[in-house]
């Protein structure tokens, strides 16, 4: 309990803590990220409605304007889809969805990529060629278009019924691929300054065998940036998967997230049911700015040269 | 010196490989390029003491170290510990326990991340050399007041520490394993000269107190002769000068050890004529023929420009091996006169 306390103090006393603190945008923008992460986790228990419940659908309630205007009804606060589903509800478990897929896509691409990078700077020589070298390949095509081709081989390899069951998974798959290279050009660089330091001869000279210098010595001091790309992946990555789902490419119409309301809400942009797309468009928007703006601070507060 | 020395080097040799990429060589139409860090040094440390080498940045005096403790193969010679090539001794452990290293730079010799028990601990761990937790953590306690800390200073992580303590702590990490020979790579030239003065009695009073072996690597003749048996002194990647550290200091033979005592400030400011050494040290890329410093050296001859010297016994004093055609054929002018220099010069 000691330890606990000890570490909480120490973490209130740090100077990542008083930056934190002394930027107002990114107290706000954690406050923000925080309520969409909590309305997502906790959908099922806080949202007024179940939108997956056939049962509690009614076509009556259908088209509903949000709670504020003449014909409004408090039922569906944010208005209510054609169906008759409760936008607002629709909302969280649709973020739900998108953090799910934005959160596994970076941690696969992380994996990957810090692996990678790992590899590729500790090795060096022709492994680190390759390596890079795909890299470079990889980058010069846009994130989308990768995510995109893997999703459509994906969808033309599988059977219908399995595809639909593995769905998400190729989503995550086809996002967390495309996004790999930045984690591994970071990471090696890094990696190549601290495979030459001292304490790494000094555990080589010991006997140390290669991978557990590279996973015990090298791989805990390139770490730090990967927090801050990670962060600013996470973004990336809600975008992506909600372009992909806006395209008709993503998750399966069963799971929508924020990308497929955006998209079924299109349809009835321009017949005056604007609330149907606006409001998924701001919980997007909401999401990934302040997940971007907490990224900025982080790479800001971490950056010793900024300071 | 009738027991087999604990390290025995024979025309050791390291080069690299500077070259651009392959690429970028076959556009520009040039050849590769090789750098000889090393090139051809033998030298024997018997049990217990210290051989330092000296010399100027480049010359090739951390290769050597490296070369020693097996962190980069050699391109030519070998190195024998113990009696065992070096290959073979560092592939069993019980050996490998026996050789450690010191490093230059404090600030990077300690992983930031861990725990200064951690970081003395890991040979204890890699070697497997304690049964239990306690035990090693009653070793670690030790290390570190036989360095001069303090046992609760393990909890610590390096950034809490200073130059000076921080290589206590890499000397307490390269005692752990219990080693009988230790390769200083410039342990003090990144601290202060109080602090040096601190470290470098350290590090005497642990040999005389353990029987530690020492291979020394400095470019500060003061430093050298403080703790050195013999010296060493290197030129280009090459051995000049091989001498017992008094008889370097008062009767230095070799032109390029001579020029470096001149170059020792004098405290006393005899305002004597100093005669700077000219040029610059050649590049390694592409060495002189024949002796490394006939360019800069005022009794280079044809010969120099056109055959290697070896170290052999110089004329007069013949405990210092001196790689000089010039000493060698007596052109130096025998026993140098020049013996206050050296004395008066080294009081700091």
């Amino acid at each position: 309990m000691a330890a606990i306390t000890s570490s909480l103090g120490r973490m209130l006393d740090s100077d990542l803590f008083w930056s934190f603190r002394h930027s107002p945008v990114t107290v706000i923008s954690a406050v923000v990220a925080l309520i969409c992460i909590l309305g997502a986790v906790l959908a099922p228990l806080i949202a007024p409605h179940d939108p997956f419940d056939v049962a509690t659908l009614n076509l009556i309630d259908a088209f509903k304007p949000p709670a504020w205007a003449a014909e409004g009804d408090a039922t569906y606060p944010l208005g209510s889809d054609d169906q008759g589903r409760d936008v607002l509800s629709a909302i969280m478990y649709g973020a739900r969805v998108s953090l799910l897929v934005g959160f596994c896509a970076v941690l696969f691409s992380m994996v990957v990529g810090v692996g990678i990078g790992l590899l590729a700077g500790y090795a060096g020589g022709a492994v680190d060629g390759v390596l890079m070298r795909i890299a470079d390949i990889q980058l010069t095509f846009p994130n989308i278009l990768i995510a995109l081709l893997v999703d459509g081989i994906a969808r033309a390899a599988l059977p219908a019924d399995v595809h639909d069951r593995v769905a998400l998974f190729v989503v995550i798959f086809a996002i967390g691929i495309s996004a790999w290279p930045q984690f591994a050009r970071t990471v090696r660089g890094s990696t190549l300054v601290e495979r030459n330091k001292e304490y790494v001869l000094a555990a080589r000279v010991i006997g140390i065998s290669q991978l557990r210098i590279m996973l015990t010595h090298v791989l805990p001091n390139v770490l730090g940036p990967v927090l801050v790309i990670a962060t600013l992946g996470l973004s990336n990555a809600i975008i992506s998967e909600a372009t992909l789902s806006y395209l008709g490419a993503g998750v399966p119409q069963t799971q929508p997230s924020l990308g497929t309301l955006i998209r079924i809400g299109n349809d009835f942009l321009f017949s005056g049911e604007w609330w149907i797309a606006i409001f998924p468009g701001l919980a997007l928007i909401a999401m990934v700015l302040s997940v971007n703006l907490l990224g900025d601070w982080l790479r800001d507060a971490l950056n010793p040269r900024l300071r | 010196m009738a027991e087999t020395p604990i390290l025995e080097v024979d025309d050791l040799a390291r080069s690299f490989d500077v070259s651009r990429p392959w690429l970028q060589r076959v556009l520009a139409g040039e050849g590769k390029r090789i750098l000889r860090a090393v090139d051809g040094i033998s030298f024997a440390i018997p049990r217990g003491t210290t051989l330092s080498l000296v010399g100027e940045s480049g010359c090739g005096k951390s290769t050597v170290a490296r070369l020693v403790v097996g962190l980069y193969p050699p391109s030519r010679g070998r190195v024998v510990f113990e009696g065992l090539e070096l290959e073979r001794a560092r592939a069993i452990a019980e050996q490998r326990r026996r050789m450690q290293m010191i490093f230059q730079d404090p600030y990077a010799s300690l992983n930031p991340r861990w725990r200064v028990k951690d970081i003395v601990a890991e040979p204890i761990r890699a070697f497997g050399m304690t049964p239990s937790a306690a035990a090693q953590q009653a070793k670690v306690a030790e290390l570190l007041t036989q360095v001069g800390l303090s046992p609760l200073d393990g909890e610590k992580f390096p950034h809490e520490f200073s130059g000076g303590q921080r290589q206590r702590i890499s000397i307490a990490r390269a005692l752990s394993s219990n080693p009988d020979f230790l390769v200083c790579d410039e342990p003090t030239s990144a601290l202060d000269v109080s602090v040096q003065a601190q470290i470098l009695n350290l590090m005497k009073d642990l040999q005389a107190r353990l029987g530690l072996t020492y291979l020394f690597i400095s470019h500060n003749l003061a430093v050298v002769r403080q703790v050195s048996d013999r010296i060493g002194v290197m030129y280009l990647g090459r051995l000049v000068e091989l001498a017992p550290a008094e008889t370097l200091f008062t009767t230095p033979r070799h032109p390029y050890t001579r020029a470096l005592m001149e170059a020792i400030p004098d405290l006393e400011m005899t305002g004597r004529q100093r005669i700077p050494v000219g040029g610059e040290v050649p590049s390694p890329i592409s060495p002189p023929s024949g002796c490394p410093f006939h360019p800069r050296c005022p009794l280079a001859d044809d010969r120099c420009k056109a055959e290697r010297p070896v170290l052999l016994p110089a004329r007069g004093t013949e405990a210092s091996l001196t790689a000089c055609h010039a000493v060698e054929e007596g052109r130096d002018g025998g026993v140098p006169a020049a013996q206050r220099v050296g004395t008066t010069a080294i009081a700091l």
